[in-house]
């Protein structure tokens, strides 16, 4: 079963712990300008923005079918069935489509470096993987960063709206966005207020879809057009080869 | 050994020293340094221009022989080198571009044996890849006749009819593959230019600026070589241009019309204007000029409508990878000055090559009885530099 995280803005209070947990685990600088900083960049993974007495946390939205994975052309990115979307440094060869592909803007770049590297939240998959929470879980001291089985936090979510109508919208983002995601938001405001692209404009389709469509037919296209143009190469030339014989033919009638 | 400068050697002196500078700065201080590309806009000027517009203004070659060793248009026989040159010239910068671009182009093989086959860039970089090695081969023959090698000669003409279907198929497959590159942003690209048609634009595009390129580099290598321009062939390929560009027409006026966009694309906006520059360079323009056979019979005349229709495709990418994105972004994207001298040192390369290429290997028909075969060698060897003379034209 795969893991997600729950983000719940309402309890959340601006600590900026997970940031700092997450700088250790990913063993990133931090610092009171770091924590300053209200956007992710390749030495923050993720960031808890402040709008006046709100708070709202970003990081990679670890999609069920993400678009990073399906765009690389060398595969440096894949969905584990943990949960987490990984990444593979040696493989990338730095294209940044994944960069391009993600309709959360995720990916970022290590601009100035001379050996560049995608840098995301990897959903700490050593964690995951050995059974614990991710870091940013672990630390957060009101529960607002929630980690545990999708299925559960879902439950868990819709629970929380329901026995709270007036401080929740009623919406769990992440759950059904791109074909849903390992991380779900609960707000009491809209998140797209905070940078979050708003749910209409990026629909419910799994992104890999939309390219998915015509790549399938890639290798049908193969063979058939192989043989179109093969064929349309064989009359035209066909018709010379005729052409020519029956020349000779008449040339040959003629003089016998 | 007395060295002319004149105005375009000079020209190309600079874009050269200027275009080295900043490969030193690509190479020494990165990425971030060179450009103006951010998390906010990651891909910039060299994918817009080098790679889509790169690709799309090689696709004279597989044109040309499609046209002639496909549907055996032998009055077209004399332009298919020439095309098919640019094509493996423009494939071949086209790499030299991507080893900019890419931020870790050392791992550029990765792509040979870390395959992803649901990623349209894999299916992009093979097909480069191997057309390329097919544009190679196709290549070949000229330098074979120049060095008066006939068994390679005879090899190559044994295994053309497979080159000619797979080169046709494999531009088929990625010219229309540079559009479905922008299919997984549907909410990014503005919906002017994001339709899930976007790989049949770019492929019936290509088609019409093969047909364009073809008669502009015909032109202007008669003129640069004071070569007798073959009138019949441009008045055939003028009307070719013609049925390429309402066939484009068509087909975006149909996207527009299903998608019901046409409202919006009359109302102003910053996209608007370009979209407007767009379909005025492409379409509105070069079909009003061809319309008119006074035009499609003057050589000056086609060279004129091929040019702006050629702007008008190079908008139509620049559109899809820059301007069409920057609303999304919220990030107005202008090229740093260093980004726009690395692709002029490209284009000016290439130009370069072309006219090496020209000069030494027999591109060109013979023309019986006004050229001797050697005279082009002398003035070229008093001067490598002559190069340039056409390259700002």
């Amino acid at each position: 079963m795969s893991k997600a995280i729950l983000y719940d803005s309402t309890i959340c209070i601006g600590c900026k712990q997970c940031e700092v947990a997450c700088a250790t685990q990913n063993k990133l600088p931090y610092d009171d300008a770091i924590a300053a900083e209200e956007r992710q960049s390749e030495h923050k993974y993720t960031v808890v923005m402040t709008k006046g007495d709100k708070f709202m946390r970003r990081l990679c939205m670890h999609c069920e079918h993400p678009a990073c994975a399906s765009v690389c052309p060398v595969g440096a990115f894949h969905k584990t069935k943990e949960g987490p979307v990984v990444y593979d440094v040696w493989k990338c060869i730095g294209c940044r489509y994944c960069m391009m592909s993600c309709a959360f803007s995720q990916p970022k770049y290590e601009w100035g470096s001379l050996n560049p590297r995608v840098r995301k939240c990897i959903m700490c998959p050593d964690r995951v993987v050995a059974g614990k929470q991710t870091a940013c879980a672990e630390i957060c001291p009101t529960g607002a960063t929630k980690f545990g089985d999708r299925d559960d936090l879902i439950k868990e979510a819709q629970d929380r709206i329901r026995q709270n109508p007036s401080t929740y919208l009623n919406r769990i983002y992440g759950l059904n966005e791109v074909g849903g995601t390992c991380v779900l938001i609960l707000a009491g405001v809209k998140v797209e207020e905070f940078g979050y692209p708003a749910s209409a404009k990026i629909g419910d389709t799994p992104m890999p879809e939309y390219t998915g469509r015509v790549m399938e037919r890639v290798p049908d296209f193969i063979p058939i057009w192989s043989l179109v143009l093969g064929g349309i190469y064989w009359i035209s030339h066909r018709r010379d080869e005729v052409a020519a014989a029956e020349a000779e033919e008449r040339k040959n009638g003629g003089a016998r | 050994m007395k060295i002319k400068l004149t105005f375009w050697k000079v020209v190309f002196i600079v874009i050269m020293a200027l275009g080295f500078y900043s490969t030193i700065i690509r190479y020494s201080r990165g990425l971030g340094a060179v450009s103006n590309m951010t998390d906010q806009f990651p891909w910039g000027f060299w994918i817009g221009f080098d790679c889509l517009c790169g690709v799309m203004l090689a696709a004279g070659g597989f044109c040309m022989v499609g046209a002639v060793y496909l549907f055996n248009v032998e009055s077209l026989h004399s332009v298919v080198r020439p095309a098919v040159l640019t094509a493996f010239l423009g494939y071949l910068l086209f790499i030299v571009g991507l080893l900019f671009d890419l931020g870790r182009p050392w791992f550029i093989w990765h792509q040979l044996i870390y395959m992803n086959p649901h990623s349209v860039m894999f299916e992009v970089g093979m097909c480069v890849m191997t057309y390329t090695t097919v544009l190679f081969f196709e290549f070949l023959p000229a330098v074979f006749e120049r060095f008066n090698l006939k068994t390679p000669i005879k090899w190559i003409h044994k295994i053309y009819p497979v080159l000619i279907v797979a080169g046709i198929l494999l531009s088929t497959l990625h010219q229309s593959s540079l559009g479905s590159l922008y299919l997984i942003m549907p909410s990014k690209l503005h919906p002017f230019w994001y339709s899930p048609a976007l790989p049949f634009f770019f492929f019936a595009s290509a088609v019409a600026v093969g047909l364009a390129m073809t008669i502009f580099e015909s032109t202007q290598s008669a003129k640069a070589l004071g070569r007798h321009l073959e009138i019949s062939v441009l008045v055939r390929l003028g009307g070719a241009l013609l049925v390429a560009l309402w066939v484009n027409a068509l087909l975006r006026f149909e996207d527009y019309f299903r998608r019901g966009m046409l409202r919006e694309i009359v109302k102003p906006s910053y996209e608007a204007y370009f979209l407007w520059l767009e379909l005025a360079l492409s379409f509105v323009i070069p079909i009003t000029l061809l319309s008119f056979k006074k035009v499609r019979l003057s050589p000056n005349g086609l060279y004129l409508a091929s040019v702006i229709c050629l702007f008008g495709f190079i908008t139509n990418r620049l559109n899809v990878s820059l301007i069409g994105l920057e609303t999304y972004f919220g990030h107005h994207y202008v090229p740093k000055w260093t980004e726009f001298s690395v692709t002029l040192m490209i284009v000016a390369m290439g130009f370069a090559l072309f006219r090496l290429a020209v000069q030494y290997l027999p591109i060109f028909p013979k023309e019986e009885g006004i050229q001797q075969p050697f005279a082009g060698r002398n003035v070229l060897s008093s001067s490598v530099l002559a190069v340039p003379e056409h390259a700002g034209d």
